[in-house]
This record gives C-alpha cells, sequence and structure tokens, in this order.
C-alpha cells in the first residue's frame, strides 16, 4: 500500500518536472527576444542593443518553478477540493461569525484610534489629529463611500440578478442635484440629501421601464449607454453643469446647523477646540458610515421582506416568479430604484465631501470598479463586499505609500501606474480560486429548524 | 367545504374554440373542453399533441391566436384568462401551475420556495414593504403565518426535515413534490401539472397520487394535469380529454377514452410513426446498423451516428425500387453490407417491440455470408416488381388504395415499399398465405413479424369495415 502511494507521489514528481521543464522552454522561446534584448537609440540616433540575462532568467524560472508547484499540488488540490464539496457551506468559524460585529466595532472606533495612534507617534495631539486627515479621507471616507455604492449596487446585480454597467449615472445623479439645487436654491445638505435619493430613485424607474424586456447582455449594454448618456449630458449642457469645468464651491454639509467654519459660529469656536480641518473630515467620515450601515440595514431588512424574496427569486428563475403571481415588472423597477437610489445619497454625499463635481468623476471605470466589488465580494454577501472595496480602494490608495518599491525598482517607479494591473491580476486571482467571490455562501432569509448557510454552488447568477 | 365544491358542479375552466398558432405552425386548433370544478381532469396524447400549449395559454405564458377561456371562481367571479397576465392569472383567478422542467429557485431553501409563492398576501399585510421596513406588527404575525402554511405543506410532502436545505439539492422526487406544494401555497383554486410524474419510479408516482387526491379532497382545488404515465392518469383522474395534432380526438372518462380506437390508434400510430422517421432519417445518413439507433430513440442517437459516419456511404438499405432477383437473395444481399460494421442483427424498426428471436415458424433470411437465394415464394416476376406476393396488382383497383397504415405494424415506409410491390389493399393482405407471408417479410426485412402482429387478422377485419364505411381519417398517414 504505502509502495503504491510512493510510486503513485513518484509519478507526479516526475509529471510535474517535465511540465515544469516544458513550460521553462516555453517561456524562453516567448521572452527571449522580447525581455532578453532591449534595444535603445542613443544620441546619434543609433540602435544599441542591450542583453538582459539575468531578467530573462527570472522570468523562466518563474514559469517553470510555477508550473511545476501548480502541478504537483494538483492531486492534493483535488482531493481537499472533494472534502469541500459539500451541500451545504461549511459552518463558518467564531471568528467569522462575529466578524461583522468586531468589523463595525472597529469602523466607529477608526478615527479615534488614527488620531490616539498618530498622537502617540508625533508626541502632540494636534500633530496627531492633521497627521490623521490622510488617514481618515483618504482611507476611511474614500473605501466607505465605496462601500455605500457597492451595497447599493448589490441589490440590483446581487439580489435581482440585472446586470447594471451604468450605476455610475445614478451617483452622478445625486451629485449634481445636491450641487446645483444647494447652489441655486441654497438648501442645506439635510433636505437634499434625501431629495437626491429621490431623484436617483426616479431616474433608476426611467431607465428601468425601457430595459425590463431585456436580460443579459442586452441588459449591460443600455444600462452602459445609459450611463454614457448621463455622463455625456452632464459634458455638453453647459449652461447648467458648466460642462466640462464641472461645479465649485458646493456648500459644505453641517452638523444640525453647526457649519465647520473657521469664524465665531462654527464647530471648532463652540466647543473651544483649535483650529483645525480634520473635524469637518471625522464628521464626513461618521455620515458616511451612517448612510452605509442605513443601506446595510435596508439590504438586510429588505431581504426578509416579500420584495427582497421576490428579488431573490427573480434572479433564480424569472418565469417560475411570474407562474407564482408576482408582478416581474415592478419587482424589477423596484431592484433599480432601491439601488439607484442609494447611489443617489452617496452621490449627495461625494458632492458634499469634494465641494467640486465634474463629469470627470462618473466615466464608466467607476462603474466597473463598483461591479467589479460586487462580483469579487461574492454577490449578495455585505461583509464580502465590504471586504472587496476596502481592499480594491485601500489597496490603490496603499499604493501611494509604497515608498520603498522605488528602491528596488528605481525611482521612476510610480506604483500608483500599475493600479489597473494589480486590479486585473486581483480579480483573476480570486476568481480562479474562489469563483463565487470572498463570500460564496448566501444566508437565507427564513429558516424552520436552523439557519443553513447555502453554498454558492445551488444559487445562480441571474440573467441579467 | 368538500360538500359545498360537490354542490357546485359548473364548470371551473371552459375552453371553448381555442387556437394558437406559430407563424404557420397550427398548435391547437379549435379546442373544446371544460374541466370540473373539484374534479382532475387529465389532458392526455402524443408527444407535440399541443398539451403544454393549452397550458401555456390557460395561465398567460401564451397569449392565444383564437378563443375564449373561462375562469370561474368559487365565489362566482369569472375571468377571461386570454385576456389577463400570467402573474395576475395566478394572483386573481387563482390558477397556479408546475413545469414539465422543474422550475424551483434552486439556491433558496425550500422553505423560501414556499415562502415566495405567498408573495401577494405578505406584499399586502406589510403594506408594500413600507409598514414591514418599519417593523410594524401587522407583517411579522403575516410572516409568522406564512411559515406556518409552509409547514403545513412541507408536512404534507414529507419534506419538513429538509426545509432549511437549497431545493437545487433535493432529489428529483422531492423537487416534483415541492413544485406541487409551492404551486398549492399560492391558494389556487385550479392546480395546472405539466407531467408531474415524469421521471419518477413507481412508488413515487403512487405517492404523487396520493398527494393530489388528498390536494383534493382537503382544498377543493381542481386538478388539470398533464401527463404520460397511464397509472396515474387512469387511477386518479376523472376526466380525461386526449389531444392529437392540436385537435382533441377524444372526451370522457378514463375507461372511455381508453378503449377509444382513435386513442389507441392515436398512440400507436404516432409511435410507428417516429421510428419510421428515424429509419428514414437513418437512412439518409448512410447508417448500416439500424437498430441501434431504434433502440436508443432519440434524436441524439441519430446525431451520434452521423458524426461517427460522417463519410459513409449512403447505402440505402433495402432499395425496394432496384429490386430484380428474388427478395431473399437481395435480403441477405442488403445483410452483407451492414455485416461489415455490425452484427448481422435483424433490422426492426419496432422498437416498443421486443427484438424478434428469430422465430422458427417464419424463415429466416440466411446468414451474410450465403448468398444462395432461398426458394421461397412462387416469385411471379411478370409485370411488378419481382419478390412479389402471389396477389399483386399491376394498380390499385379504382385507381385509389386503402391505408395501410390503419395495420397496426405498417408505418409509412412499409406502406410504401407493399405499394410497389403491388399490395394496396386490405383484402390483399388478408389473403395472404405463409408463401406469400415469407416473400413479403424478405423485402420488408421483417423477421416473423407478420405473424406475430398478425397483420393478416387486422387486414381482414379492416378490409370488411372498409367494405361497411369509408376508412377513419388518419392525420400523419401516407404523404
Amino acid at each position: 500500500m504505502a509502495d503504491v502511494q510512493n510510486t503513485e507521489r513518484d509519478s507526479v514528481f516526475a509529471k510535474a518536472l517535465k511540465e515544469g521543464i516544458i513550460s521553462g522552454a516555453i517561456a524562453l522561446g516567448l521572452f527571449c527576444l522580447i525581455v532578453g534584448f532591449r534595444t535603445e537609440q542613443n544620441i546619434r540616433n543609433e540602435l544599441i542593443l542591450t542583453q538582459r540575462w539575468g531578467l530573462l532568467a527570472i522570468f523562466v524560472l518563474v514559469a517553470a518553478v510555477g508550473r511545476f508547484l501548480v502541478t504537483y499540488t494538483a492531486p492534493m488540490r483535488a482531493e481537499r477540493k472533494k472534502l469541500h464539496k459539500v451541500a451545504e457551506a461549511r459552518e463558518p468559524s467564531a471568528f467569522r461569525k462575529s466578524f461583522p460585529k468586531i468589523g463595525l466595532g472597529l469602523l466607529f472606533l477608526y478615527p479615534a484610534l488614527v488620531v490616539l495612534i498618530l498622537s502617540a507617534y508625533q508626541g502632540s495631539m494636534m500633530g496627531g489629529l492633521q497627521a490623521s486627515l490622510k488617514y481618515v479621507d483618504n482611507f476611511g471616507i474614500q473605501i466607505l463611500i465605496y462601500v455605500m455604492l457597492a451595497w447599493g449596487l448589490n441589490i440590483v446585480v446581487g439580489l435581482a440578478g440585472l446586470l447594471d454597467l451604468g450605476y455610475v449615472a445614478f451617483y452622478a445623479v445625486g451629485a449634481y442635484s445636491y450641487a446645483l439645487l444647494s447652489a441655486h436654491f441654497g438648501l442645506s445638505f439635510w433636505l437634499l440629501l434625501p431629495m437626491a435619493g429621490i431623484f436617483a430613485a426616479t431616474w433608476g424607474i426611467i431607465l428601468g421601464f425601457p430595459v425590463l424586456r431585456l436580460r443579459g447582455d442586452y441588459l449591460a449594454i443600455v444600462t452602459l449607454a445609459f450611463g454614457e448618456i448621463i455622463r455625456l449630458v452632464l459634458i455638453n449642457w453647459t449652461a447648467v453643469t458648466k460642462g466640462t469645468f464641472g461645479i465649485s464651491g458646493i456648500a459644505k454639509a453641517t452638523l444640525f446647523g453647526i457649519p465647520f467654519t473657521p469664524g465665531p459660529t462654527g464647530f471648532a469656536a463652540m466647543f473651544g477646540l483649535p483650529n483645525s480641518g480634520v473635524y469637518y473630515k471625522i464628521f464626513l467620515y461618521y455620515l458616511i458610515l451612517c448612510l452605509a450601515l442605513l443601506t446595510a440595514w435596508v439590504t438586510i431588512r429588505l431581504r426578509r421582506m416579500p420584495v427582497g424574496r421576490a428579488w431573490e427569486a427573480l434572479r433564480e428563475d424569472e418565469i417560475a416568479c411570474r407562474s407564482l403571481g408576482i408582478n416581474t415588472t415592478t419587482t424589477k423597477l423596484t431592484a433599480f430604484a432601491t439601488g439607484a437610489m442609494f447611489g443617489g445619497f452617496a452621490g449627495s454625499f461625494f458632492a458634499a465631501r469634494q465641494g467640486f463635481v465634474s463629469p470627470e468623476s462618473f466615466v464608466f471605470l467607476e462603474s466597473a470598479i463598483i461591479l467589479a466589488m460586487v462580483v469579487l465580494g461574492g454577490m449578495g454577501s455585505l461583509v464580502g463586499i465590504a471586504i472587496a472595496a476596502a481592499v480594491m480602494i485601500g489597496g490603490t490608495e496603499l499604493l501611494r505609500e509604497l515608498e520603498f518599491l522605488k528602491l528596488i525598482f528605481g525611482p521612476d517607479f510610480t506604483p500608483e501606474l500599475y493600479r489597473m494591473l494589480l486590479f486585473g491580476l486581483a480579480m483573476i486571482v480570486v476568481m480562479v480560486w474562489k469563483p463565487r467571490g470572498f463570500a460564496g455562501s448566501r444566508e437565507p432569509s427564513a429558516f424552520l429548524h436552523e439557519r443553513k448557510m447555502i453554498s454558492g454552488e445551488f444559487t445562480k447568477e441571474g440573467h441579467g | 367545504m368538500v360538500s359545498e365544491v360537490q354542490k357546485n358542479t359548473s364548470a371551473i375552466l371552459r375552453v371553448e374554440r381555442l387556437s394558437m398558432k406559430f407563424g404557420g405552425l397550427i398548435a391547437i386548433n379549435d379546442l373544446n373542453f371544460e374541466a370540473k370544478r373539484g374534479a382532475i381532469t387529465a389532458l392526455i396524447g402524443p408527444n407535440g399533441a399541443g398539451k403544454t400549449t393549452v397550458f401555456n395559454c390557460i395561465t398567460g405564458f401564451y397569449k392565444p391566436t383564437e378563443g375564449m377561456l373561462t375562469l370561474t371562481r368559487q365565489n362566482g367571479e369569472e375571468y377571461l384568462l386570454e385576456r389577463m397576465a400570467d402573474h395576475v392569472i395566478t394572483k386573481r383567478a387563482k390558477v397556479a401551475r408546475t413545469f414539465q422542467n422543474i422550475r424551483l429557485f434552486s439556491g433558496l431553501t425550500v422553505l423560501e420556495n414556499l415562502l415566495v409563492a405567498q408573495h401577494n398576501p405578505l406584499m399586502l399585510s406589510s403594506g408594500f414593504t413600507v409598514l414591514g421596513l418599519l417593523g410594524f406588527p401587522t407583517y411579522k404575525k403575516a410572516a409568522a403565518e406564512a411559515i406556518e402554511k409552509a409547514r403545513y405543506w412541507l408536512e404534507k410532502i414529507n419534506l419538513v426535515s429538509r426545509a432549511d436545505d437549497p431545493a437545487g439539492d433535493l432529489p428529483y422526487g422531492a423537487q416534483r413534490r415541492l413544485e406541487i406544494a409551492r404551486a398549492m401555497c399560492t391558494g389556487p383554486e385550479l392546480l395546472c401539472l405539466d407531467e408531474p410524474a415524469a421521471g419518477l419510479n413507481a412508488r413515487e408516482s403512487a405517492e404523487l397520487n396520493k398527494l393530489l387526491l388528498d390536494i383534493r379532497a382537503d382544498t377543493g382545488t381542481s386538478i388539470l394535469l398533464i401527463e404520460h404515465d397511464m397509472s396515474v392518469v387512469m387511477e386518479i383522474s376523472d376526466h380525461v380529454v386526449v389531444l392529437e395534432y392540436g385537435t382533441k380526438i377524444s372526451d370522457g372518462t378514463p375507461e372511455t377514452v381508453k378503449n377509444d380506437p382513435k386513442v389507441i390508434a392515436a398512440y400507436l400510430g404516432v409511435e410507428d410513426e417516429e421510428v419510421v422517421e428515424l429509419i428514414e432519417k437513418a437512412e439518409e445518413a448512410g447508417v448500416d446498423d439500424i437498430t441501434a439507433a431504434v433502440d436508443l430513440l432519440s434524436s441524439e442517437a441519430l446525431h451520434e451516428i452521423v458524426e461517427t459516419h460522417p463519410d459513409a456511404q449512403p447505402v440505402e438499405l433495402i432499395p425496394a425500387n432496384t429490386l430484380l432477383e428474388t427478395a431473399p437473395a437481395k435480403a441477405a444481399a442488403t445483410r452483407k453490407v451492414s455485416a461489415k460494421t455490425a452484427a448481422p442483427k435483424p433490422a426492426s424498426p419496432k422498437a416498443a417491440a421486443p427484438k424478434p428471436e428469430s422465430p422458427k415458424t417464419a424463415p429466416k433470411p440466411e446468414s451474410p455470408k450465403t448468398t444462395a437465394p432461398k426458394p421461397a415464394s412462387p416469385a411471379k416476376a411478370a409485370g411488378i416488381k419481382a419478390g412479389a406476393t402471389a396477389n399483386a396488382l399491376a394498380e390499385p383497383r379504382g385507381g385509389k388504395a386503402d391505408k395501410l397504415i390503419l395495420i397496426k405494424g405498417i408505418g409509412p415506409v412499409n406502406e410504401r415499399k407493399l405499394n410497389e410491390h403491388g399490395i394496396f389493399h386490405f383484402d390483399q393482405i388478408a389473403a395472404w398465405k405463409k408463401a406469400d407471408i415469407i416473400a413479403a417479410e424478405a423485402y420488408l426485412a421483417f423477421d416473423g413479424r407478420i405473424a406475430r402482429e398478425d397483420w393478416i387478422g387486422q387486414a381482414k377485419t379492416l378490409a370488411k369495415e372498409s367494405q361497411a364505411k369509408p376508412a377513419p381519417k388518419k392525420t400523419g398517414g401516407a404523404k
């Protein structure tokens, strides 16, 4: 018996070795001319051939060793996969179960923690406050805006299974609603926040009506076109939107009427604090955190409502839905409208935070990034999507911080430029290892005996 | 409740002059029938008869080209289903349906499937989501009631223990039952079941019978079902409607329908035709071993054959119009061709029939090697084709041939062959003697089938009938 296993192991090793060598040879052939040689023009316009054997060797070695490892571990992985293949997802560990609560606590403490740590580091409270600006604003607020957007899109894509490539249009509607209405009518943020949501929801329904009959690819194309139309209108309707110049000087949000200005009526003076811009940022942080949590709360509640179940049923099988007396038209429209509403909220927040909006902020890439978060996180799973958003936005922000990379790759290296490359790599890696996203299992909305997670193998992605 | 149901014996569903055309194809042609309240009505018919189309018209998935579908609810309200959208039919007219290919929400749990079915009452009690979102007690109460209702049906279908498992994880039979329970959770007055017993084994289909009878007894729901499984149809249905090619051919109690010759002919005739079609396709594709294809009796089999013999010479298995030698010799020669690739199986186009076990009475054509013609029939070469039987005619009497396909076992292809050999009338077949049978079997490439299926006996009765009255119309016969 042991002998058999040994020979098996040997044969796997031999096979892996062979495949590794072949991969190395292929890599050598492929990269020999591309990587191994480099031509440069010197001042006299002469071509100079430089040889880079070291780099070529690295490429070939990576290919060979990688292939060897993949082949060698294949039987083990297959075995493990077999064990994993059970109907219901595994019982989550204690950490995973309490993760949402821990995460929530951390999110609420995050600004305080950052200020404390940085104060201790810099030795002064004020210095800590100033230094925390970057972490609260660039990391905290930026990530939470995307978390909220992704949770909003999750209603449309993850729950109802309608592929929406133009989600950023609703974000734009919300942002411009706030910018224009506050500029022209001087309305406050707190009044315009719900209005922006309502406007965006209205646009969601307007988009929803023509695309109701479409499914899958066709729906995706029409929503993509819708996103572009909104952006082009914003660029070209210069009389209202000032085109590509954008709208600047947008009123800031206030804390129940207390403005965050340096004057005597301002927040800092009122509470006897030293003047600093960081209070507004921290306020914005908690504001977006609350908005994002509102999105999550509504989503969780809606999933237990008949309409939420109807969305998920729609994703699973539209014809069966109709046979059960569910009006698929209104169900789809409510999904579009609800998703769009949260996009609108996020948009008006975005305008209040930036103080400036221009069509530049609402390009297709934004839609794609938000959709990528929903897909990577696991369709329908709030925690997974939040993690995906944190990784993707936090990761790209983190790239700016990686100064040590300049020591390795030379002073010309700007890691931010590799953002999209890393993005793509991350997508591929996650989709290969976890095709259903970080959180591949689905939590049922009701149970009779016990709440069992449902493996992603059974859920469908919807037909658009 | 049950007594009340029985009092009110009027029809729950009246289908009047229903027609459905898809372009030039007439799927349903002028169909009329009624489903009685509290009764189980079965809609049967061969494949492609238009049964599912009728269902799709009733449940609003198709808009009928013509006709009226009137549903009368218990409270006397009348609904014209052909004017209503599909989801409104379920919601207001209280018609629920299941699907031929199960359509469960596989990613939702069993319980959730049943809750989705109670969408409309829950939607009302949740104040169209607004009240429910704010946590009003009305919704909580309604949600608890909905779960209780779901539990009731889960107990009925014996799936309480699996309530929290994904529906896609259930075995096939349980999925079928769950789909019925889900339909029942919409609180229907008419339940339309599209082949509920398809894919079930004998025990499961007995359980299904019991479930359906229970549903009727407990809730008074009328049931309309499409079914191929005759044990279900005959056992539980009160009323059977038989469709063929979109037309109603019979209507009545299971007993009367079972003995209706038209129904028998429809079922057997179509079965035969499918086989014949297959043979013709196979001949085109140049297949040597037809039996295998016929045994599989599916288009997939045909594809396979075409793929495995992409460049095979189109060998006509029984080249009837070139028959010049004596029949058995030719048959043997044909076999020789087939023997190249396949074992010399007797080519029997009747899949349903057991394989001919080379009956001792009927002489079998020689093994592929021997080409020596067997001195069989008194081969009358004469004017008509060689190998013909004794009483062959040059042309049909009065220029009009009998419909030989009415004889069980003769399909269009064989009819053509018989015609080519001068057999046009029932009385000709009826007069066959043993030698004639041998000759006919040789060119039909049958082994003992004529005797086994009693063609002569059938032909005798048919000949008598055709003398009395013109032969009954049979669609899809000789073209």
